[in-house]
């Protein structure tokens, strides 16, 4: 992996964005939301968006918990709805910032027509998609990415329903930005979501996690390191042409940008083709 | 200036006061018989730089409405009982967060996809007890067209001034039926403004309420970075689960009704002093009850009609005092008997209660209360 090179102008110290007071968190050891949240705000810091101009919303499941970590405007709304509930705010709110953190239950289970309604608006929105494959919140139950033949609570003989790639359907319901990354590489994914906030439109980032403590557990897939490198197995990113194609992960995933489209913004085409009634 | 009298379908005046209430944001998705306030919504929030938007369902548009009016604009949606069902989670989530806003429901004949172009009354109880968990909420019910142009107007202000969700319950007839209204822009003393926090961060507490139980909000932006969550929450507004602090959130949360009863409470009465049958209606209904009103006194019996315009919270006290001079109370709804299990409950030890009830997707007609009513004092 590539040294990033850091000024001191820019270093980024993570305690300038949490809630120090809402710590000890409530994740699990090992869990790679962490990772995800770091990264995240470590995209923020360098956009230099100001915290107060940012708001963070979220839903249900061990994903949503994470806006209450974040010294932002945070809102933790209810399950599967954060994008429908930051819709609001957004056209609210132009002047915010708006980033959606879901996860694969939350964005793409219950909340999954909130997500192509939200792909096909093009409202300037950002949304990251936490998929650890499993409903960890609950206890560890079969979601819509969990993969083929993975034990679950509730698939005690093991997984028979075929998985969900949220990428392609981002991409078929019109996102005009789309990418894919894992907690392998926080740098990478730091990168890929800032240009997914700065992108001007509904952004789309699925991130995959690893829930070390149910799912891999379940699943004797080892401790939390041995389970962020198997993600590397698994892995086929753009820059390596998506090559590699040995699937020790049960569902290899391509990583990088997949879709990048400028497409009219939802609020400043509403402005413009209300303007003759606004004129009135 | 005066826009002066205009013939509106009740649809129509609702959203035309809720944009003189000031309301600026609108999310919605069809469903009759409702849907006309969207499309009136569409054409009219534009001309006051206001944002209307068809969500992809009724959950989403419930959420967005929250969204919105955290974000400081007043909002509103609309719809009927299906619809309704659906709004109910984040209408709940909105009780919990303290977020202003007003929801329509439009009622029409259920259960299930019922009847859509038929009126009832079978959501009276669905507006009260619709979300899950104990909860604080308001519902007015008004019932002519103007009375649904002013009654949107105060729905806002109650919204606005309880940090609670108000909702507007009234049926197919009046949403279609055309009358002539004053679209006057409301006196300002009609007109309540969010309350926002202007104390230092430091001092902020989101959820720390003074003698009204109201706290002030956190605009985005302002500089506090609040946090919102549906979970029971502290006074600074994250998760707890101790006992004291779940307690005091819920009393707050429960009190803000009788904390405001005078200012959310409004009854019409019409020779309801000396009246050996009371009648107690709402909405369409009050108004056959109106006339059965006139007919029974006309005939010698002396009839009056208590027209609760809050419904929920029902007006407990006025009601009971009303009641006390009654021989006999009458309950004439477009339900199977919702309002008359309030009604049983409050009144007085001796009087009888009697329900007449009708849901076959007609209003019930003066006639029938007429007849109930001779019976009860016959």
């Amino acid at each position: 992996m590539n040294e990033i090179a850091l000024t001191s102008a820019d270093r980024f110290d993570i305690r300038e964005y949490l809630r120090l007071e809402m710590f000890p968190h409530f994740l699990c050891p090992g869990c790679g939301h962490g990772l995800a949240l770091r990264a995240l705000l470590w995209a923020v810091h360098e956009l230099g968006i100001a915290k107060d101009r940012l708001a963070v919303v979220s839903g249900i499941g061990c994903a949503g918990r994470l806006s209450a970590y974040v010294d932002a405007n945070t809102f933790h709304v209810t399950h599967g709805r954060p994008l429908a509930f930051a819709t609001g705010l957004k056209l609210a709110r132009p002047d915010l910032t708006v980033i959606v953190i879901t996860g694969d239950g939350d964005g793409l289970a219950i909340g999954g027509n909130h997500l192509i309604h939200a792909c096909r608006r093009n409202l300037d929105l950002t949304c990251l998609l936490l998929n650890n494959e499993v409903y960890g919140m609950t206890g560890g139950q079969v979601s819509p990415t969990t993969s083929a033949e993975r034990y679950t609570t509730t698939t005690p003989a093991g997984n028979r329903e075929p998985t969900f790639d949220a990428c392609k359907l981002a991409e078929g319901a019109g996102a005009s930005f789309v990418g894919r990354e894992a907690t392998l590489q926080v740098p990478t994914l730091k990168n890929l979501l800032r240009e997914a906030i700065a992108h001007k439109g509904f952004s789309f980032v699925e991130v995959i996690s690893d829930c070390t403590e149910i799912f891999g557990r379940k699943n004797a897939l080892g401790n939390s390191p041995e389970m962020v490198l198997r993600q590397k197995a698994g892995m086929r990113p753009d820059s390596w042409g998506n090559r590699v194609d040995r699937p020790f992960r049960p569902n290899p995933f391509p990583t990088g940008v997949f879709v990048r489209k400028e497409l009219p913004e939802y609020r400043e085409l509403y402005d413009a083709m209300t303007a003759a009634a606004r004129r009135d | 200036m005066t826009d002066g009298l205009r013939n509106l379908q009740g649809n129509a005046a609702c959203a035309l006061g809720a944009i003189a209430a000031g309301c600026r944001f609108y999310a919605g998705y069809p469903i009759t018989p409702s849907s006309e306030i969207a499309e009136w919504m569409a054409a009219e929030l534009p001309r006051v730089e206001g944002v209307f938007i068809q969500m992809e369902d009724e959950i989403a548009s419930m959420a967005a409405v929250v969204g919105a009016s955290l974000g400081g604009m007043k909002a509103m949606t609309a719809t009927s009982g299906p619809g309704f069902s659906l709004k109910q989670e984040n209408l709940g989530y909105a009780i919990m967060v303290e977020a202003p806003c007003v929801v329509v429901d439009v009622m029409r004949g259920g259960p299930s996809t019922g009847m859509p172009t038929r009126p009832s009354q079978g959501d009276l109880m669905q507006a009260r007890w619709g979300t899950h968990g104990d909860h604080p909420i308001v519902v007015l019910a008004p019932h002519t067209v103007a009375e649904i142009y002013t009654e949107t107007i105060r729905a806002f202000a109650l919204a606005e001034r309880l940090r609670l969700p108000v909702v507007l319950l009234y049926d197919e007839t009046l949403g279609h039926l055309v009358e002539t209204v004053a679209t006057e822009p409301p006196p300002p003393e009609a007109l309540v403004e969010r309350r926002w926090a202007e104390v230092p961060r430091e001092a902020y507490r989101p959820y720390a309420a003074g003698e009204d139980l109201i706290p002030a909000m956190a605009r985005p932006g302002d500089g506090y970075r609040a946090h919102t969550t549906g979970l029971t929450h502290d006074e600074r507004g994250f998760p707890t689960q101790e006992p004291r602090q779940v307690a005091a959130l819920l009393d707050r949360l429960l009190g803000k009704l009788d904390r405001h009863r005078p200012l959310i409470e409004r009854v019409e009465t019409v020779e309801a002093a000396d009246a050996d049958v009371l009648i107690v209606a709402v909405g369409i209904t009050a108004r056959a009850a109106r006339a059965a009103v006139r007919e029974l006194r006309r005939t010698g019996v002396k009839a009056g009609l208590f027209r609760p315009v809050t419904l929920w919270p029902f007006p407990e006290q006025r009601f009971r005092r009303q009641a006390e001079s009654a021989m006999a109370i009458l309950v004439p709804e477009m339900n199977a008997g919702q309002l008359v299990l309030e009604i049983e409950r409050l009144a007085p030890d001796g009087v009888p209660v009697r329900g007449l009830t009708r849901y076959d997707g007609e209003p019930v007609a003066p006639d029938a209360i007429v007849a109930a009513a001779r019976e009860l004092v016959g």
